[in-house]
Parts: structure tokens; C-alpha cells; sequence
């Protein structure tokens, strides 16, 4: 084996790229669950959000509008759950399977038509000389646009849901939907606009897959990605910095089980290919282990449906 | 406006009327859909629904009826067990997967001995396989609560690239000049499982999954077990106060739904399907979901809905062949079907009331 | 009190699918005035208050505040005209502290720090003490009351409604509260004051209306009405109190040593080392306010947590490891206090519950092979026997009024010939009637034989019927003592007095 073709700094630059379509996933469920909504369509979201970000990008030239697109494809998508859920109160763990398997469809048959095609590309931020500045520059000063956004975006969810009003209604909502009601707070509609962000976050995190990761149109290229964002969410114990870590960390394992693959591995090939998946079910393992603590931070009233008797 | 009310008894008319309605929706739906892409939507329906069963080559897609609906029933089931008592698998696919790979392995392992005992070995072979694979997240849920939708899903993943790894490697036909894949099972007599009446498409596992059927009707309508099943999704507590063992139920459940799906893949993989290929798994522990569902989780109701379901396959691939529908138009249909059912329910336990004006 | 009118409430009406909660409800609340809105469960209450509340809308009728029109059409804008209410099931997050749990109440809450500030002068101000920054979920009952109260002082409101906000007190936070009421009362806010306790109201009340099955029945002075007038006016009937058989205590049928366990409920309290016997032919009474270990000591009796063999004896058998099954073999029949998800399953019929726990000591199932006949003869049984009012057997157990469906579950645990009987909250939301015919089984019960627990956090109902009694303190189990000559004080005392609260009104006392 041989460890040394690897690059560090190029290693690290991969995987923080890598994480991107998980961590903006992980941070919209992050908002859904911490409503007290368990939803787990997202795999289903963003493969929709992948494919409607592919088209709007190729027939537009734009990979941003590409990705507005992908996220307003994957809130559309997750209306449907919002409305199944919340109005006609259906169990959300198979409403949210229901969203997986039909988003897998429907990106598929949207699909047709673009598959071997390029999209426009996205390109690094230009931040001049700072790019050249050794290890540092490759790691921090040569990305997308798209990497330095969820970086934001944790910091964004992390103010918004310990410092605003919103955020605390939404805790309150995913705490005790009981009180939240009996306080005048409309908890339905709470819940959906979480839900809808939830659904942009994962579409734009799937867009990020098809345009820049890959990048082309491929069926089934999520691949388990959903998935893996609703384990991170579980493993950062619903702390939006976590996720930030839990995020590179999958990016790290998939970047680095590729390298290996590609250095020529005394380890098989499908071996390799299985550690995200094994290291994912590890991860849970150790998390809900811990027992009390991670499932403290959990919002107590996860994945059960309100409705207002009165 | 609407308002829903609560039923104070779960409506008895709506439980058997919510699955007739999800389809007449989803067909409507489907239909609109179909004219978008630009097809005929009553001719699409009709070959879809009509043709294989009373269209020209019916004695042909008859039996492939059976052939599709037989491991989507016979994994539906197993689901639909857990479901009842809120255990989550969902990695079906996985079990199916693992199933076929270990029956496989223990027929190809005593290639070409041929004695009467090797079929059964392997049927025991299969469902044990797709029972240890259910175990990992059974006893990772028993022993350190980990999420099972999550666990079994990610076995989904690892189970294909166990697939990749035996049809390329070590289950790979050696006569097969390099050419991925196994044995074919068709030219193995003792380890394969024919069409037991020809032309109806039955072979063990439309039995398998009939007999299965039965058992688990009565099961949960009899049994003190079955009782316990449906407590426990219903009234977690009322459960633990009844004295049912959680850690034992999980177990269970996973266990049957693992072992059923792997009787289901060891079934398919030496009768229909053959051999052990890369692209073997076909989402049938997907599709079982649904079917679940549509059958509102009743083992009877499974038989119908997945005769259905797998009306939809037949169908769909003659639509494919004779009107170029795209193969994902029917993965779309099914999914939508699944949203409607699960919409539609709640007329059973709630009323829709319509007010007017201003409330 | 300038008997000037503060809340006018004019012929309101409101229906609800097959029961009419209020029916031409009248009466005026004066600025400054403790009025006392009396009634049984079910009698209206509720849904009246949410009126005022903005939570829900009547159907008919009007409502002047201050002689301006009053219709609030959700509950911020009550609170912005000077409404507001304590609840009696908490509105509280259990995850989120002090200060931001008061803020969830407020309309326009000032900064973080500023509140926490404020908190701690209006708490101080009104003999509440409260730590802004701690965690709700690790209050006690009182605690989280004074969150609320709080919460609601915060915003100067004219009207403070109160729904039944003594449930949750020992004897001494009781005196607490009414003396933070009467400070309030003298500085001109009214408050509607939500009980069917009527001593409390005759202590603390200046007028009282009265609901029966949604209908103001009569007005009275509680301060010159007697609590007998009173009860008559609420229930509309003579009420005979349970008549008690004098049984010779027989051996002891149930032992508990030294049991310690942790909750498994989030935020739940552990036992600590508690310690009981009860006698055949006995009744322990165990009091506490709530969220003290009640629920958890019932888990702990049912077998639903388990503990070392020797901790629990039944009959002098160890029965500490046994599970529920094993228990209601060797004799022991437990009833929940939550009749919806734990006594019960909501969703399913009367004969499927029936089953649910009687399977075992009534032979419902042959080799794991359910009797459904013998089931539905079973739950036939407990429905005519205890009165249970249900269209039949087959009806889901939610369709059950509160009172119905506990009538139906208690049944259910004495017909099956225990020998020891532990029931946590026997009465809790019943009406008085079915109260009485409930507490008179269970007597019947320890007539013939049995030894039994009653956990309740009614007082009056322990006195009534307990022979010992004992109180549950944090977990802690106080050492049993007869009934006999306790006075309300030292029960008080036993149940751990105010909580650290004596200080609280030291300048006035």
C-alpha cells in the first residue's frame, strides 16, 4: 500500500468538499427534528434536489440558479410531507419512506434525457494570493462558493436556534407541542416551515452532489447520502457545530477510502467501499450508547403528530 | 374549510375503503402523469392493470404475476409484523440480498452432488441468512438502543457490496470464462426451485408466502404474541404493563421479517432469477414497504396488495415494451400509491368536516 | 374591591360534537375580586376559561372587559388585554430554563439578561423564590407553578386565571400561594379561581358561580356558604361518603424493603430506599405532590422495574426480579395512574383491554392461544358490575368519558381476586359520584382480604379511606403512621412543607 501518493492538504480540501451536500442536509434536519418532526425523506429530497439542480443549471449555464433550483425542488418535495403529516397527521416514519421511494422514481424518469452531460462548472472563489500560500491556501483558500456557505450555515442555525425568538419557538414547538399550543403558538405552521427548510437544505445539498461532486446526471447518485445526514444529526446530538464535525468526518472516510482505492489497496475494492456505511452504523452504536446524554438533547416530542383536540 | 375530527372508534368501512380509494387516486394521478409524458393514460392504465390479466398474452403474464407477487408478499409480511409494533426495518433489501448469498453459497459449496436434502439445507440456509443480517440491528437496538431504520438501511449498502464481491468473486462460475456471476441454478437440479405447475408461475416461494400468510393471520388474531405485536406499537406502556418483554419482541420481529425476506431472496435466486448477479436485487425489500401498507399490515390484505403490486411490474414492463413508458414512471406510480394510502387513512380515524363561512 | 366590573360574561354557549361543554354561562368577575368558578370534572370549566383565554371561540354570547367588548381570538391577544392564566397541566418546557420558558409567555420579552433580572425582583416581590437560569425539568411541582405565576405577574395583568393551581401543593405552599393571591387581590387584580376544593374557596374566595354539566347552577358567598351547600350545588345530590367494614388485619401480604431504583423517565425522580409493609384486610395511603416518585413506586409494585429479589415479597415469597406477568401470578394487580397509553390502549376495544392485564389471573388463553368469548364474557362482566356507561364492549377505550373508562379499569384489576392491589391517582379526573363508587370497590376489596396501596396526591381522599399513611418526599417514603389523629399539619410537615419557601413570606408573617 502506499500511503505516500496521498496529499495531506489535498486529502483535507477533498474532504471538506465531500462534506458539503451531507452537512447542509444534516442542518436542515437538524431544524426539522428540532421541531419535533422526524423526517426521513431526506435521501428522497435530495436526489430531487440533484436532479432539478442538474437541469436548471444545464439549461440555464448557472450553477447558482441550478442550486436555488434544487433547493426550491426539495422544499416542493417535502410540502408533500409537510401536508401529509401535519393536516392529514400520518405516521411520519412511513410518510418519510414514502418520500424516499418516490423522489428515487421521480429523479430518475426527470432524469432521462441528461445523462453523460456536463454542467456548467463552479468554480473556486478567487482569493488571489491567499491561495498560494502553502498547505493553508489548498486547504482553506481554493474552494466553491457552495463550501464556504455551509460552513455559514452552521453558524447560522447554531445563532437562529440559541439566541432568536424563532429559534426558541421552534424548541419549544419540538419540546412540548402541547404547551407551545396552549400558549397561542401555532405549531403546524412551525412545523412546516421547518419542515420546508429542511427540504431547501437537502435539495441543495443533492444539487451540490450533481454539480460539482461528480458532476453529471447519474441514477441513484445520492447514494445513501440522506441517510448518512440523518445518522450525523443523531450524532451531533442536535448541536448544529457537531454536525460540522460529523460532516467531516464521513467526508474524510469517503475521501480517503477513494484515495486508497485509487492507490492501488492491499484492501478489496468493495471492502473499501462499504466503510462509510460501517462507520456510519459504528458511529450510532457509540452515540445511543452514551446513554442519556445524547438522547437528552433529543426534542421531546420527535416524531409524533399534534393535533388540537379543542 | 376542513377540519378533522376525531372518531371516537376507528371507522370499520373506511379500514377495507381507504385501499380502494389510494388506488383509484393514484391511478387518476398516474394517468395525469402518463398524458404529460406524452402517452395515452387509458391505454397505458389498461395495459398496465387489464391486459396481463385478461389481455392476448395473459397465460403468459398471468403466471409472472405470481412470480413477482410471491417475494413481495412473502417480505411484506415480515415487515408489516414489525410494523405493527413500531420495530422499523426497512433494510429488507439487505436481508433479501444476504439470504440468497449464504442459500447460494451453501448449494454452489456441494456442486453437483445431487440428493434430495441439499434444496432444504439451503431454504434453512437462506432464511438463517437473512435473520443474521436482521440481527445486527435487532441486538444493536436491544443492547444499545441504536436507531434501527438507520442500521438496517446502512446493511442495505453493505449487503450489495457483499453481492458485487460474490458474483465477481468467490461465488463466480468457473466454467463462466471470467464472466461475473454464479452457477446457473437451472442446471442444477438439486439446488434449484422450478415452476411447480407450469404456466401458473407458482414455485416454492408463492407457496412459502401463501402458507406464511396464513400462519401470520392467525398469529395476530389468535395468539397472545399477536396481541402483544399490536400493543406494543399501539401503547408502548400499556405494553411494559402487560408484561411484554421489549427486548424480545424486537427480536422477534426483526428476526421473522429478516428470515422472510431471505427465504424470499434464496427462492428467487434459484428459481426466476437463477444465479448470483452483480445487479441480482431488484428492490423487492423496497417495494415490500409498500405492499405492507397496501395491505394494511393484515396478512391477507398483503396477498391482495401484493397481487397488485406486482400487477404493476408485469404491467409496467409491458407499457415499457409496447407504449415506451419509462421503467421509472412505474417506480413513481408505485411511490405515489404509497402517499395516498397513508393520506387516505385518515378517514378511519378521523371525520372530515366541512365548514362554511366564518368559525 | 370598588365593585367596579372588570370582566362581564354574557349568555355564553359553546358545543362540541355530541356535548354541549357550556350553556348560557353568565356572570361578572369585579376588579381586584378572587372569584371562585366552581364545579365537578367535566362540568365546563375548562373550555369556559380557554374562552376567556383566546384558545377557543364561543359558539354564542358575549363577553365586556372594562365595558369594551371582549373576543379574543388567540391567547397573545388576551394577554395583551391584561388576561392571563396558570394552567393546571403546566405549560412548560421541561428542556429549556427558567428564564426562556417565561419568555415563551410573554409577547415582546426584553433581552435575556434583562428578564432573568426581572424575574428575580417580581419573584422575590411576591414570595416566589426562582433561579432564571435553571432547567424546569429539574423543578418540583411547586417550582414549576411559581415559573408560571410568575410568568404571568410579569405582565401586570387585571385578570389572573388560576385552573385548580393547589392540586400540586403541600399544605404549606397552599398557605403561600393564597397569601401571594391575596397581595395581588389587594392591588387590584381579579382573579378567577378554578377549583372543587371547597375549603379552599371558603378560605380564600369573595364570590363563587358554580357549573353543572356546562350550566351556571347558583352563585354564592363561599364565605358564609357552608362546604356541604356548596358540594350539593356542585353535584346536584346527596353524597353518602364510603362506607368502611371494620376487617381484622390479617398477615402481611406485601413487604418492601429498602427498595431503591432510578427512574426511567426523563427528568423522573429514583426511589430511595423505601420501606412498607401492608397487612391483609389494610389500606396504605401514600401522599406526595406530584413528580416525587409516585409513578416510579408504581412501576416498581407492577414489576414494570424490576429490583433484587428480596426487595419486594409477595405473600413472603422475594418477588423483586418478577416481571408484571409473574407478579399478577403471585397474586398483585396494579393500576396506572395514565389511563390513556398506560391502564389502557387508547386504540383498542374494551375486550382487547380487558385482556390486557386480566389474561393471566382469569384464564383468558389456552397454550398462548387467546379465549376471545371468555375475553368479552370478562369485560361484560366488569361493565355491568362497576356501571361502566358504554355503548358495548367493542368500542375503542378512548370513546370512554374519563370517569367511565377508570371505572372500567379499576374494575378490571379487582375482579380478578387479588391479594394485594396497588392503584396510583384511583379518582384523578372522575366525577364525585363515580369517585365514591370506585373508592367504596376498593374498600370492599380490603374487606375481603386484600391488602391494598393507594398512591394519591387527594388528601382528603386518603383520609377517607387509608388505615396508614405515609407521604412520598423526593423519592423518600416517610415511615407509615395510623390515620388516626394526623392532623392537615404534620401531613403538611411529612410532605416536606413548603420546599425551602418559610423564608419566602417572613417580612409579612
Amino acid at each position: 500500500m502506499d500511503f505516500g501518493s496521498i496529499n495531506p492538504a489535498v486529502l483535507i480540501a477533498s474532504l471538506m468538499v465531500a462534506a458539503v451536500p451531507i452537512m447542509l442536509a444534516a442542518l436542515g434536519e437538524l431544524i426539522v427534528e428540532k421541531s419535533g418532526v422526524l423526517n426521513l425523506g431526506v435521501e428522497g429530497m435530495m436526489i430531487i434536489g440533484a436532479i432539478a439542480g442538474f437541469i436548471v443549471a444545464v439549461n440555464t449555464g448557472s450553477p447558482v440558479i441550478g442550486f436555488i433550483g434544487g433547493a426550491v425542488a426539495g422544499a416542493a418535495l417535502s410540502l408533500v410531507f409537510a401536508f401529509l403529516t401535519q393536516f392529514l397527521l400520518t405516521n411520519q416514519v412511513a410518510t418519510g419512506l414514502a418520500l424516499t421511494l418516490f423522489g428515487l422514481g421521480l429523479s430518475s424518469l426527470a432524469g432521462q434525457g441528461y445523462n453523460g452531460i456536463k454542467p456548467p462548472p463552479t468554480n473556486a472563489v478567487p482569493f488571489g494570493p491567499l491561495a498560494d500560500i502553502p498547505f493553508l491556501g489548498r486547504v482553506l483558500f481554493a474552494h466553491d462558493w457552495m463550501v464556504y456557505f455551509s460552513i455559514l450555515m452552521v453558524a447560522v442555525t447554531w445563532y437562529v436556534l440559541k439566541s432568536t425568538r424563532l429559534g426558541l419557538i421552534i424548541r419549544a414547538v419540538g419540546e412540548n407541542h402541547e404547551a407551545a399550543h396552549s400558549l397561542g403558538y401555532k405549531v403546524t405552521r412551525v412545523r412546516i416551515g421547518c419542515i420546508m427548510f429542511g427540504g431547501a437544505m437537502a435539495g441543495m445539498g443533492g444539487a451540490y452532489i450533481s454539480l460539482v461532486r461528480v458532476p453529471q446526471w447519474v441514477d441513484g447518485i445520492t447514494s445513501g447520502a440522506g441517510w448518512i445526514a440523518l445518522a450525523i444529526v443523531v450524532f451531533a446530538s442536535w448541536r448544529p457545530w457537531r454536525v460540522l464535525i460529523g460532516a467531516y468526518l464521513f467526508g474524510g472516510i469517503t475521501v480517503l477510502q477513494l484515495n486508497l482505492q485509487a492507490a492501488g489497496s492491499a484492501i478489496p475494492v468493495e471492502y473499501l467501499s462499504m466503510a462509510p456505511y460501517l462507520v456510519t452504523i459504528l458511529v450510532l452504536v457509540i452515540m445511543s450508547s452514551g446513554r442519556g446524554k445524547a438522547s437528552l438533547n433529543a426534542p421531546a416530542s420527535l416524531g409524533q403528530n399534534f393535533h388540537a383536540s379543542h | 374549510m376542513l377540519r378533522l375530527e376525531k372518531r371516537p372508534t376507528p371507522s370499520q368501512f373506511w379500514q377495507y375503503g381507504t385501499p380502494i380509494v389510494a388506488v383509484l387516486l393514484t391511478m387518476i394521478v398516474g394517468g395525469i402523469l402518463f398524458a404529460m409524458l406524452g402517452k395515452d393514460p387509458i391505454a397505458v392504465i389498461r395495459t398496465i392493470f387489464w391486459d396481463p390479466i385478461f389481455g392476448e398474452f395473459a397465460f403468459y403474464l398471468r403466471g409472472q404475476l405470481l412470480v413477482k407477487a410471491g417475494p413481495l408478499i412473502l417480505i411484506a409480511i415480515g415487515l408489516a409484523l414489525g410494523f405493527r409494533a413500531g420495530i422499523w426495518n426497512i433494510g429488507a433489501e439487505g436481508q433479501y440480498i444476504m439470504g440468497a448469498v449464504i442459500g447460494a453459497s451453501v448449494g454452489l459449496a456441494v456442486y453437483p452432488t445431487e440428493t434430495r436434502l441439499i434444496y432444504p439445507v439451503m431454504v434453512i440456509a437462506g432464511a438463517l441468512g437473512g435473520w443474521l443480517w436482521a440481527m445486527i440491528p435487532a441486538i444493536l437496538k436491544t443492547r444499545f438502543n441504536t436507531n434501527e431504520i438507520l442500521v438496517s438501511l446502512m446493511l442495505v449498502y453493505v449487503a450489495e457490496t457483499i453481492l458485487a464481491k460474490a458474483a465477481t468473486g468467490f461465488l463466480r462460475n468457473p466454467d463462466g470464462a471470467g464472466f461475473p456471476g454464479s452457477r446457473n441454478f437451472s442446471s442444477y437440479k438439486a439446488a434449484s426451485n422450478p415452476e411447480l405447475i407450469a404456466g401458473s408461475g407458482l414455485h416454492w416461494g408463492g407457496v412459502a408466502a401463501l402458507v406464511t400468510a396464513i400462519l401470520v393471520y392467525i398469529l395476530l388474531q389468535r395468539h397472545i404474541l399477536g396481541f402483544q405485536i399490536k400493543l406494543a406499537g399501539q401503547a408502548p406502556r400499556a405494553a411494559r404493563f402487560h408484561g411484554v418483554n421489549p427486548t424480545r419482541l424486537v427480536v422477534f420481529c426483526m428476526g421473522v421479517s429478516g428470515a422472510l425476506a431471505g427465504l424470499a431472496g434464496l427462492f428467487e435466486v434459484t428459481g426466476p432469477a437463477g444465479q448470483i448477479s452483480i445487479d441480482f436485487n431488484s428492490g423487492y425489500g423496497f417495494t415490500a414497504i409498500i405492499v405492507a401498507f397496501l395491505g394494511r399490515l393484515n396478512p391477507i390484505g398483503i396477498v391482495f396488495a401484493g397481487l397488485l403490486m406486482a400487477l404493476t411490474y408485469v404491467g409496467g414492463e409491458m407499457a415499457a415494451t409496447n407504449l415506451g413508458l419509462p421503467s421509472a414512471a412505474i417506480q413513481v406510480f408505485q411511490g405515489m400509491l404509497l402517499f395516498f394510502l397513508l393520506g387516505v387513512d385518515v378517514l378511519s380515524n378521523y371525520r372530515i368536516r366541512m365548514f362554511m363561512g366564518a368559525k | 374591591m370598588t365593585g367596579e366590573i372588570l370582566l362581564d360574561i354574557n349568555g355564553i354557549s359553546k358545543s362540541y360534537p355530541g356535548v354541549k361543554a357550556n350553556e348560557d354561562v353568565s356572570f361578572k368577575i369585579g376588579v381586584g375580586e378572587v372569584h371562585a368558578l366552581l364545579g365537578e370534572n367535566g362540568a365546563g370549566k375548562s373550555t369556559l376559561v380557554k374562552m376567556i383565554y383566546g384558545l377557543v371561540k364561543p359558539d354564542e354570547g358575549r363577553m365586556t372587559l372594562r365595558g369594551k367588548a371582549f373576543a379574543p381570538t388567540a391567547p397573545s391577544m388576551a394577554r395583551e388585554l391584561g388576561v392571563a392564566m396558570v394552567f393546571q397541566h403546566f405549560s412548560l418546557f421541561e428542556a429549556l430554563n427558567v428564564a426562556e420558558n417565561v419568555a415563551l409567555g410573554m409577547e415582546n420579552p426584553p433581552p435575556m439578561r434583562e428578564l432573568a433580572a426581572r424575574i428575580r425582583a417580581v419573584s422575590e416581590e411576591y414570595g416566589l423564590p426562582l433561579d432564571p437560569s435553571r432547567m424546569v425539568g429539574d423543578l418540583s411541582a411547586g417550582e414549576r407553578q411559581r415559573v408560571e405565576i410568575v410568568r404571568c405577574l410579569l405582565q401586570d395583568p387585571k385578570l389572573l386565571i388560576m385552573d385548580e393551581p393547589t392540586s400540586v401543593l403541600t399544605p404549606q405552599e397552599v398557605e403561600i400561594l393564597f397569601r401571594t393571591l391575596r397581595q395581588l387581590s389587594a392591588e387590584g387584580t381579579a382573579i378567577l379561581y378554578i377549583s372543587h376544593k371547597l375549603e379552599e374557596i371558603r378560605t380564600l374566595c369573595d364570590a363563587a358561580t358554580i357549573l353543572r354539566r356546562g350550566k351556571v347552577v347558583g352563585t354564592a358567598d363561599p364565605k358564609q356558604s357552608t362546604a356541604r351547600e356548596l358540594a350539593e350545588l356542585m353535584v346536584g345530590a346527596t353524597l353518602t361518603p364510603p362506607e368502611r367494614k371494620a376487617a381484622d388485619k390479617g398477615e402481611v401480604v406485601l413487604g418492601v424493603t429498602d427498595l431503591s431504583v432510578d427512574s426511567p423517565i426523563p427528568f423522573g425522580t429514583s426511589l430511595k430506599n423505601v420501606s412498607f409493609t401492608v397487612a391483609r384486610g389494610e389500606v396504605l395511603g401514600i401522599a406526595g405532590v406530584a413528580g416525587n416518585g409516585q409513578d416510579e413506586l408504581l412501576l416498581a409494585l407492577s414489576g414494570e422495574l424490576k429490583s433484587a429479589p428480596d426487595k419486594v415479597r409477595l405473600n413472603g415469597h422475594a418477588a423483586g426480579d418478577y416481571g408484571p406477568s409473574e407478579r399478577r401470578n403471585a397474586g398483585l394487580v396494579a393500576a396506572p395512574e395514565d389511563r390513556y397509553g398506560h391502564a389502557a390502549a387508547p386504540d383498542m376495544s374494551l375486550v382487547e383491554n380487558a385482556f390486557l392485564s386480566g389474561y393471566l389471573r382469569r384464564n383468558l388463553s389456552n397454550k398462548g392461544f387467546i379465549d376471545w368469548p371468555a375475553t368479552r364474557a370478562f369485560a361484560d362482566e366488569v361493565i355491568a358490575t362497576y356501571d361502566v356507561r358504554t355503548p358495548g364492549n367493542h368500542v375503542a377505550a378512548r370513546a370512554l368519558s374519563g370517569g367511565n373508562l377508570q371505572k372500567f379499569l379499576i374494575g378490571r384489576e379487582l375482579d380478578q381476586t387479588p391479594e394485594v392491589i396497588v392503584i396510583n391517582q384511583p379518582t384523578w379526573g372522575v366525577d364525585a359520584a363515580a369517585a365514591a363508587a370506585i373508592r367504596q370497590a376498593i374498600l370492599n376489596r380490603a374487606a375481603e382480604g386484600a391488602g391494598v396501596v393507594v398512591i394519591s396526591q387527594d388528601l382528603d381522599e386518603l383520609l377517607e379511606i387509608a388505615d396508614m399513611f405515609a407521604v412520598l418526599n423526593e423519592g423518600r417514603l416517610s415511615k407509615p403512621r395510623p390515620v388516626k389523629g394526623l392532623t392537615i399539619d404534620e401531613i403538611g410537615l411529612m410532605m416536606g412543607g413548603a420546599h425551602g419557601m418559610e423564608v419566602a413570606h417572613h417580612a409579612e408573617a
